[in-house]
Order: structure tokens, then C-alpha cells, then sequence
């Protein structure tokens, strides 16, 4: 029973996961960017999402009226004006990858700073939604499962948005052959560029999201890259419902090895599978071979 | 140590598939030593992969490759180099970042005599004294024109001393001054004796160089023998129409 | 090798000058002047021990922290039972094995993946190593008992690092060294022209591995203890890899030029504003992709062929 409990507290954890990697994905799946400093927008809708209930004594809801436009609009910007001349200038995606990796690096290591200097690394946290509910015999906080449904909840509209409509359809088409995408008309740059917004403020809606039930400080984002990245290596590349199954993967595999062997030991299970995976199968889980 | 005449390399049932689609089905032809073969088909009919499989890039699904009577299947891309068996790229590649001289001492440093670079030095002087590039020996293989990378190319393979050289459409591009060198320099390496397996579609090339083609279409076999013969086959025009490489 | 040394006597001239003055560093110095050429010195071998597997493969390793940290465990288990040389030496050949075995199961993945895989490493040794000193040794830490004098890791280290970029400059003139850049340029080129990349990605990583446990094993002598996380502190993957790139990953002598700035700014910045030079070395990223991306040595080799130039131009014109 307890080892059920557990399983299930892996499935609502790993959803946060799901949700929380979609962005990235959406990120590095259409824009071919691999933004490291991804978390740190995580980050930033945790520490909004803070201040909304202890500053102003409102919803925390309502931060993300602040938080997605900021992403957003930061993330536009890092693409059309950091990452375009990289894309320019590289001869090929290898030596694109490299300039990436240090820029978005460096970006990281600017907003946590930022944060540091600014909020201190002090451990913070709130308390919303937490009392508990009981749900098939376990019981777990109504936070977690609010956090849980709404990551669904917007996982099924980026799937219904990537699916049926004029600019999905442009994306998944980039996402499988840019250069063909280009051929039949679809702006690149201009798609890629709101892809990669859209993924930002996606990572700043969960961080507000799982503010709600995790304590959190300013270095907390490298953490949840790492994370959202991991889940992206499981799922595939350019996958929506193949991020949210990985996710849950992800989730229960943490709780029920942490339970297992040792709850300190959870990044250590994390980057065993994450390593087992990238060796094995590095196309991801949920791809066909 | 194979002589004029001996078949030096030999290809029987060679299969290889990507995903369900079969790139090369059930292919088998043999070139003996000192020989040029055409290896000629339209695109996407299997050649690049043909060569890809001899040069160990992919393992063959099915087949066999012997070398001098030695099944090669199964050793590493730098095993089959340093038993003499050197290639160029279809697309040119390079090494940008490296200069014209270092990218031939390269073939020379670790293909089948390796040697220390001073020495290397040396014989990638003469080399690029051949194929026209020692005045730009000093610059970075990236800043050359694209017919030099491909000359390069050629020096670089030349380098690692071959005794059968893989052409992959090395004549493509070129104007018509310097296609006219450029088949004089193949040419020339034939006379030397070194075997030569080229993908081409120059047919002015194929004529004026090869003693054997082999036709390829859809990863099989379809047609084999001299150059005019084959080139008149209505199965060979048949595979082609519509190319408009069949002109050139 | 004396052939090289001959062809090159001008800048081993100097080299050997410099080397014998730094060695005199301590008859002078203070004990704060001390320390601090020892934290220059690690820094340098360890960007200089990055560049020569890194730079030239252009695989970017975050692991250094992971080799550094396995070199301080390594010493700091050994120093009990052998002579602190022996564990020296030991913390070098543990961190060659390690990354022997590391490298045959990752050197096949590129870009980013390996990028974030090395990441990952660093992560993961720390998070066992600690768990098994908390559940299995019951501890957290680990003292480290030894009576070295500062001049003797001054001069440790100053050899080290006169090794580690003599060393690399070596490999760099022979064959080894072009397959390295080869391999950087174009790994199926490097493949086709019979380099076996397998075998020297492995062996340079390792090598390179082995520098950094040294590094790291002749740091903690310093320490008076040590736990996971002073050993396996991401901080210096990424310190190391932005001096390298900083003074340019592509010469001998870079990474000591861009280590040599980094170190001195961490010095003045780190003790009173920690979160700055956070800030300053993310900017450090950036600037070096958009601005200079052949590092320190390529603007200095600039400006030196552009005054030569301007020397020819007068000389004609005179
Ligand atoms: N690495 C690969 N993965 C998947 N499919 C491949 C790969 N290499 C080649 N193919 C496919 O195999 C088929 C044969 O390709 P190949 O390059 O050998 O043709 P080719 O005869 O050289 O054509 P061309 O004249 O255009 O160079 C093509 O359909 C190609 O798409
Ligand atoms: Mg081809």
C-alpha cells in the first residue's frame, strides 16, 4: 500500500516533470536551440509566483499575467538577436551546437547571478492549496494535483495546437525537416523564434506550478534544466505526449528508487537512467527506431 | 602480392537496407588490378553506398567484400585505409580549420606507411605540386575554391599511397578546361597502376577512362561491360531517361 | 624531440627562463603571493589539460570537476597508508583508469549529448560518492593529515604545469596531435584516412583525465578535509573550460592566457561579491562566442602579423 502511495506520488510528480520539459522540447525540437539556461525561467515563475502571495497578497495564480509575457518576450529576444547569428555562422550543426551550448551557458550563469544578487540564495516556499485530498485510498495535497491536471490540461492544448491549426502544422513540420519546411513557404526564423518564446514562458508557467508544493532558491534552475532535459532525451526529440510519458517515467522511477534504495540517492537514479538511455537508445524511448 | 590481371577487389551478393528501403540488393562485379571501373547509375540508385560499405562507413547487411582474396567485412574504416584502400567524398570535405599541406600529411601520416610529419611534409609538397595546388600549400583548406577541395581531396587519398583509390563523383562540377585536366590526372594515376573505382556522371569521363562500367538502378545490378557497350543498352537508357545527367 | 626544441629554441628559451624565475617565486614571496600562484598554477594545468583533449576534439567535457574530485578522494584515502608521492601518483594513474572506462561508453556521442552526459557525470560521482560516506563510512568528510609546506605544492605544481604545457605542445607536433585536430575537423575524414579515433579519443582523454586527478590530488593537500562537495564542484568544469576558451584552446600556451586573467578577477570579485563573478563569467561565455572566438592568443597573433605587416609596408616605402 505504502509502495502505492509512492507510485502514485511518482505519477503526479512526474507530470510536473512532463510539463515541465514540454518547453524545452518545444524549444529544441522546432528551434534546434538546446537552451541551458532554460531553468532559469522556471526559476523566475517560481520567485513571481512568490512574491504575488507574499509581497502583494494575491492569488499566485495571477503571476502568471507577469511571468509568461517576461519569458516570453526574454526568450523572443535571446533567439532573434543571440541565437539567429549563431545559426548564420555555423557551418554545420555540431559547431552550432558548441557556440550554443556556451551561450546559453553563460546566460545561466547571468540570471542565476542576477537572482542571487537580487533575491539571495535563500531557501523559500509558501503554502497554497495544500490541504489533502484522498485519492484512490492514498492521500496526497490538492497543490500536487491541481499542479498535476493543469500540466495535462496544457500538454492536451499544445497537442490540440501542434495538431489543428496552421502554425502547429508549420511547426511539426520544421521540427521533422527544417530546410523542407523552408521549401514550401514557412518562415523559419519567424516560427522557430515563437516556438522557442512559447517554450520559455511554458517553463515559467510550471515553475509557478510547482512552486506550490516544493521550496525553491535562486540556484534551484540548473536542476530543473537538467531535468527538463532528461525528459526530452527520453521522450525524443519533437515530442509532445512522448514528454509527458517520460515524465511520468521519469517521476516514478525517482519515487519508487528513491524508496527503494535511498531518497538521497534520487539525481543519482535520475542520471542512471538518464546515461543508460543516451547509451542505449539515444533517439529516445518513445521513438520509433 | 597481387599482380596485372589479378582481381583485386571483389564484390559478391553485397546487400545493404536503411530502415525498409534497400539501398544496394544482391550486388556483385569484380575490378582487376591496374583497372578502372565506371560505377554508374541515376541517383539514388546505390553507389555512394556501395562505396560507403567497401570503406567500412556501413556494416552490409549481407555479401561479401574480398581484397586481394581477403573478406574485408567487418574491419574498422581505418583497418581498410591502412590496407591501401583510400576514397574522396561526394560532397568535399575537408578539413577547414587545417591548411592545404597539413590536410595531405594527414593521408600520408597514418595510411599504410605511417610516418612523422616532417617527412610527411615532404611528400605532401610533391603531392599538391601535382595536382596544381602548391601555391596555396599554406592556406586553410577552407579559404580554397571548391574545385580545389576537390583536388585536395584527391592529394589527401593520394597520400595514403593506395593501390585501389575510390572516386566519388570527382569530376563533378568541374568547367570544361578543367574536366579535360582533370580526367588527364586520373588518367595518369591509372598508368601508375593504381586501381580506381569512380562514381560518375560524366559520361565523356566513363568513356574516356574506363575499361568496365557497371550500371546501377534502384541499389541492383542492371547492365555491365565496356563503356560503349553498355552506354548503348536500351535497359541502361531506359534507367536514365528523364535524368538529365544521361546527356552530359 | 631536440630536433622540435631546436626549431622552436626562441620560445623554449623563454620558457626555460620563465620557469626558473617563477621557481625562485618563493625565496620572495609571502605566504598570501604563495597561495595565490597556486591556485594560478592549478587553474592553468587544468585548462591547459582540458584544451588538449577538448580543444583540439572539439568534444566540450564538463567531467573536469569529476576527474579533479576523483584525484582529491583518491589522495585522501591513499596519504593513510602510503607516502604522499605514491598517493600523488596514484590520484593520476586512478583518474587515467576512470576516464578509460568513461570514455569507452561515452566517446560516441557528440554535441550536446556528451556535453550534458559529462555534466551529468560530475552529478552523479558526487551524489554515490556522498551517500557512500554518509550510509557506509557513517561520515562526511575525510581530514587530510600531512605536513607538506606550501613551497613544496608551489613547486609540485609549478612542474606540473610546466609539464602538462610543454606536454601538450609536444603532442601537439606529432602524428598524435594531428589526429586530435583531425579528428576536431572532421571524424569521418580522420576515420577515412586511417586515423583509429576510437583509440586516441580514449587515450587523450584519459590523459588529460589523469592531469586533472593530479591537479586535484596535489590541491588537497591543502586542504585540511575534504567531503563531496569541495571535491566535485561543478564550478571548476566550468572555470576551466571558459580560461581555456578565453586564452584560446587551439595553442599551447592559451589556456595559461586566458586562466591567468580569470583567476585574478575570481580573486578580487569572489570574496566580497561571489554572485559577480557568477555574472561575470556567464558574460565571459558570451563575449567570447560573438567576439573572440580564437580566444586571447588569436588577437594577440592578430595584432603581432598586422605590426609586422606595417613594418614590411614602412620598410618598402622607406
Ligand atoms: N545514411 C543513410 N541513411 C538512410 N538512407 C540512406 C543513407 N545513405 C543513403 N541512403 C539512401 O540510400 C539510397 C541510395 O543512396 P546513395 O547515396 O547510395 O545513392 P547514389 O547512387 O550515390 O546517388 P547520387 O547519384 O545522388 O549520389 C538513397 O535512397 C538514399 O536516400
Ligand atoms: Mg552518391
Amino acid at each position: 500500500m505504502i509502495l502505492f502511495e509512492v507510485f502514485l506520488g511518482g505519477l503526479l510528480l512526474g507530470g510536473m516533470y512532463g510539463l515541465i520539459a514540454l518547453g524545452l522540447n518545444l524549444q529544441y525540437g522546432v528551434a534546434r536551440i538546446l537552451n541551458l539556461s532554460y531553468g532559469e525561467f522556471f526559476m523566475g515563475g517560481a520567485f513571481t509566483a512568490f512574491f504575488t502571495i507574499m509581497l502583494w497578497k494575491l492569488n499566485p495564480l495571477l503571476s502568471l499575467f507577469v511571468s509568461l509575457p517576461i519569458a516570453f518576450v526574454i526568450n523572443w529576444l535571446i533567439y532573434q538577436y543571440l541565437m539567429i547569428p549563431l545559426v548564420r555562422r555555423a557551418a554545420d550543426q555540431d559547431a552550432l551546437d558548441a557556440d550554443v551550448v556556451l551561450v546559453t551557458f553563460g546566460l545561466f550563469f547571468v540570471f542565476q547571478g542576477l537572482a542571487l544578487v537580487n533575491w539571495s540564495g535563500d531557501l523559500r516556499g509558501y503554502s497554497f492549496l495544500s490541504s489533502p485530498v484522498h485519492l484512490v485510498g492514498a492521500t496526497v495535497a490538492f497543490n500536487r494535483l491541481f499542479a498535476f491536471l493543469a500540466a495535462c490540461a496544457l500538454a492536451f492544448a499544445l497537442f490540440l495546437v501542434l495538431r489543428y491549426t496552421r502554425f502547429g502544422t508549420a511547426l511539426r513540420a520544421m521540427t521533422i525537416d527544417p530546410v523542407a519546411a523552408s521549401l514550401v513557404g514557412i518562415d523559419v526564423r519567424k516560427f522557430s523564434a515563437l516556438a522557442f518564446a512559447a517554450g520559455g514562458a511554458l517553463a515559467a508557467a510550471s515553475g509557478m506550478l510547482v512552486s506550490t508544493f516544493i521550496s525553491f532558491s535562486s540556484t534551484i534552475g540548473v536542476e530543473y534544466t537538467l531535468k527538463a532535459l532528461i525528459v526530452v532525451i527520453l521522450a525524443g526529440v519533437g515530442r509532445v505526449t512522448g514528454t509527458l510519458a517520460a515524465g511520468l517515467v521519469l517521476g516514478v522511477v525517482e519515487s519508487v528508487g528513491g524508496y527503494l534504495v535511498d531518497p538521497q540517492l534520487t539525481i543519482a537514479i535520475n542520471f542512471g537512467l538518464f546515461m543508460l538511455v543516451l547509451l542505449l537508445r539515444p533517439t529516445g524511448l518513445f521513438t520509433r527506431a | 602480392m597481387s599482380g596485372p590481371g589479378d582481381i583485386l577487389l571483389s564484390i559478391r551478393g553485397l546487400q545493404k537496407a536503411f530502415g525498409g528501403l534497400v539501398a544496394v540488393r544482391d550486388l556483385s562485379f569484380d575490378i582487376p588490378q591496374g583497372k578502372i571501373l565506371g560505377l554508374i547509375g541515376p541517383n539514388g540508385s546505390g553507389k555512394t553506398t556501395v562505396l560507403n560499405l567497401v570503406t567500412a562507413e556501413f556494416a552490409p547487411d549481407r555479401g561479401t567484400i574480398l581484397f586481394k582474396d581477403r573478406d574485408i567485412v567487418g574491419a574498422k574504416s581505418f583497418e581498410v585505409c591502412r590496407m591501401r584502400i583510400a576514397r574522396t567524398f561526394q560532397l568535399v570535405r575537408v578539413l577547414p580549420h587545417m591548411t592545404t599541406r597539413e590536410n595531405v600529411m594527414l593521408g600520408r601520416m597514418f595510411g599504410s606507411a605511417p610516418t612523422v610529419p616532417a617527412h610527411a611534409a615532404k611528400e605532401a609538397d610533391a603531392l599538391l605540386d601535382r595536382v596544381g595546388l602548391k601555391p596555396r600549400a599554406g592556406m586553410f583548406a577552407s579559404q580554397l575554391t571548391y574545385i580545389d577541395q576537390k583536388r585536395l581531396e584527391l592529394a589527401r587519398a593520394l597520400a595514403a599511397h593506395p593501390e585501389l583509390l575510390l572516386l566519388d563523383e570527382w569530376l563533378a562540377g568541374l568547367n570544361p578546361t578543367e574536366l579535360k585536366i582533370g580526367i588527364d590526372l586520373v588518367r595518369q594515376i591509372g598508368r601508375e597502376g593504381i586501381t580506381i573505382v569512380m562514381i560518375e556522371h560524366v559520361m565523356e569521363a566513363i568513356r574516356a577512362l574506363c575499361h568496365r562500367v557497371v550500371v546501377m538502378n534502384a541499389g541492383e545490378r542492371i547492365a555491365e561491360g565496356t563503356p560503349d557497350s553498355v552506354l548503348s543498352d536500351p535497359q541502361v537508357i531506359q534507367a536514365y531517361l528523364g535524368g538529365s545527367d544521361a546527356a552530359a | 624531440m631536440l630536433e622540435l626544441l631546436r626549431r622552436n629554441w626562441g620560445i623554449s628559451a623563454l620558457t626555460a627562463l620563465g620557469a626558473g624565475l617563477l621557481a625562485l617565486v618563493p625565496l620572495f614571496g609571502s605566504n598570501y603571493v604563495l597561495s595565490l600562484f597556486i591556485v594560478l598554477y592549478a587553474n592553468v594545468a587544468l585548462a591547459t589539460a582540458w584544451a588538449f583533449f577538448s580543444g583540439a576534439t572539439r568534444y566540450i567535457s564538463l567531467a573536469t570537476a569529476a576527474f579533479f574530485g576523483v584525484g582529491i578522494y583518491t589522495l585522501a584515502i591513499l596519504h593513510v597508508y602510503v607516502s604522499i608521492p605514491l598517493a600523488v601518483v596514484g590520484a593520476a594513474i586512478v583518474g587515467f583508469l576512470v576516464a578509460l572506462v568513461v570514455g569507452l561508453s561515452t566517446l560516441r556521442l557528440r554535441g550536446v549529448y556528451f556535453v550534458v552526459f559529462t555534466f551529468g557525470l560530475t552529478e552523479l560521482v558526487h551524489q554515490v560518492l556522498n551517500w557512500w560516506e554518509i550510509k557506509i563510512n557513517k561520515t562526511v568528510s575525510r581530514y587530510i593529515f600531512t605536513d607538506v609546506s606550501n613551497v613544496n605544492i608551489y613547486e609540485t605544481l609549478l612542474a606540473v604545469t610546466l609539464i602538462t604545457i610543454v606536454g601538450s605542445w609536444y603532442v601537439s607536433q606529432i602524428r598524435l596531435g594531428f589526429a586530435l585536430r583531425a579528428i576536431g575537423e572532421d571524424e569521418t575524414v580522420a576515420r577515412h584516412t586511417g586515423v583509429n579515433t576510437t583509440r586516441v579519443k580514449i587515450l587523450c582523454f584519459a590523459l588529460s583525465a589523469s592531469v586533472m586527478a593530479l591537479v586535484g590530488a596535489v590541491l588537497a593537500l591543502r586542504y585540511p578535509y575534504i567531503d563531496a562537495s569541495i571535491a566535485f564542484n561543478n564550478t571548476w568544469s566550468f572555470q576551466v573550460l571558459i580560461a581555456a576558451l578565453l586564452g584560446g584552446a587551439g595553442r599551447a600556451w592559451g589556456p595559461a592566457m586566458g586562466a591567468v586573467p580569470l583567476v585574478l578577477l575570481s580573486e578580487y570579485l569572489a570574496g566580497s561579491f561571489p554572485h559577480h563573478f557568477s555574472i561575470a563569467l556567464g558574460l565571459c561565455f558570451v563575449v567570447i562566442v560573438y567576439f573572440l572566438p580564437g580566444g586571447i592568443t588569436r588577437l594577440i597573433e592578430r595584432f603581432l602579423h598586422s605590426l609586422k605587416a606595417a613594418r614590411a609596408g614602412m620598410g618598402g616605402h622607406g
